[in-house]
């Protein structure tokens, strides 16, 4: 007996692997988790897209929920994202603040006019800041919470579905 | 003519002897541009270390050393930073992986949580080996035949003898 036995286990264990495996695959596992959640938010200071205005800073995102986006006017999917933000900005229910990565100014500042402007405020970045963010590619959108700390990270361009069904939520549960 | 003939073969044969030798010293290809590196040589080196335990984050299975993307440029430019600011290699690693997490390591941690993924073969490869030790151990447990009678005996000499021829 404990001859089949020794023949069934290899196969056995084989076919507990496959469908691991398998069930591993089905998570979307190009997104990292960020080590920053419940965090607090880093400390910085970013001047501003165009001189004279008020940059972007960590002090900005006390005593209110803030939503943090890190784009770019050369990224694609940034430009997809565009209106989902724009609506999200007018309903006034969270503020929204930008990180303007590795960009050239003038050309950021007339690619955010064209698509609708729904910063706060924008901080020019050349990428320094992003890292401490753990950026590693655009767009990502950070909520952080009245104490300044990180409560959630989106990697990819929000979608409507995306700020309907997780970020308002959110805000409302961390306005409490 | 059979005299030099012989001769450039010989020069042929040393100098692809030669050339072999060269390939196999040369360094693996960084993309760490000259502007990157530190004026340092025993620093430059510690980075170039550190950074090829950094994943970079675009292209995920190559070490920020040798990938070409921004982002490992800039982390290149951050490690060697850090080192300038007097952190030790291991301070420089905690830095990244405390704002990219555990999947910055190109080397998965050593953890509770990763102790599977560590230990994995390892246990598949004594499962391996208990398996074909209980297999034989089975085998053995079986009894040796009876020994053959004479008629028996003569049967198999003349067997083995037709073989032979």
């Amino acid at each position: 007996m404990s001859r089949r036995w020794v023949f069934v286990l290899p196969s056995a264990l084989f076919a507990l692997l496959v469908g691991g495996f398998y069930v591993g695959l089905q998570v979307h596992s190009d997104v990292l988790p960020s080590p920053l959640i419940n965090q607090p938010a880093p400390r910085f200071s970013l001047p501003p897209l165009i001189g004279g205005q008020r940059g972007f800073s960590s002090a900005d995102l006390k005593g209110h929920v803030s939503l943090v986006n890190a784009f770019a006017s050369w990224c694609a999917p940034c430009r997809d994202e565009a209106p989902a933000l724009d609506a999200l900005a007018r309903s006034g229910r969270v503020a929204i603040y930008g990180i303007d990565y590795k960009d050239k100014p003038a050309v950021a500042q007339a690619w955010i006019e064209a698509l609708g402007d729904p910063y706060a405020r924008i901080g020019a970045d050349d990428g320094r800041v992003a890292i401490d963010w753990g950026v590693y590619g655009v767009p990502e959108t950070f909520l952080v919470d009245r104490t300044g700390r990180i409560r959630y990270k989106h990697v990819g361009p929000l979608t409507d579905a995306d700020v309907s069904q997780t970020i308002l939520p959110l805000v409302a549960r961390l306005d409490r | 003519m059979r005299q030099c003939a012989t001769n450039s073969r010989r020069i042929a044969l040393r100098l692809s002897a030669l050339l072999s030798l060269l390939f196999a010293l040369t360094a693996p290809a960084y993309a760490v541009l000259p502007s990157e590196m530190l004026a340092n040589p025993v620093l430059e080196a510690r980075a170039e270390h550190i950074g090829s335990e950094l994943r970079c984050l675009v292209c995920r299975n190559q070490s920020i050393e040798d990938s070409g993307a921004e982002l490992a440029h800039d982390l290149r430019l951050l490690v060697r930073r850090r080192i300038l600011a007097g952190d030790s290699d291991a301070q420089v690693i905690a830095y990244i992986r405390s704002r990219y997490g555990d999947y910055v390591l190109l080397r998965p941690p050593l953890e509770f949580s990763t102790l599977l993924l560590w230990g994995g073969p390892l246990v598949v490869l004594l499962l391996g080996a208990a398996a074909i030790v209980l297999f034989y151990r089975s085998r053995r447990g079986q009894s040796a035949p009876p020994p053959l009678n004479p008629d028996e005996q003569r049967r198999l000499a003349a067997a083995l003898g037709e073989a032979r021829e």
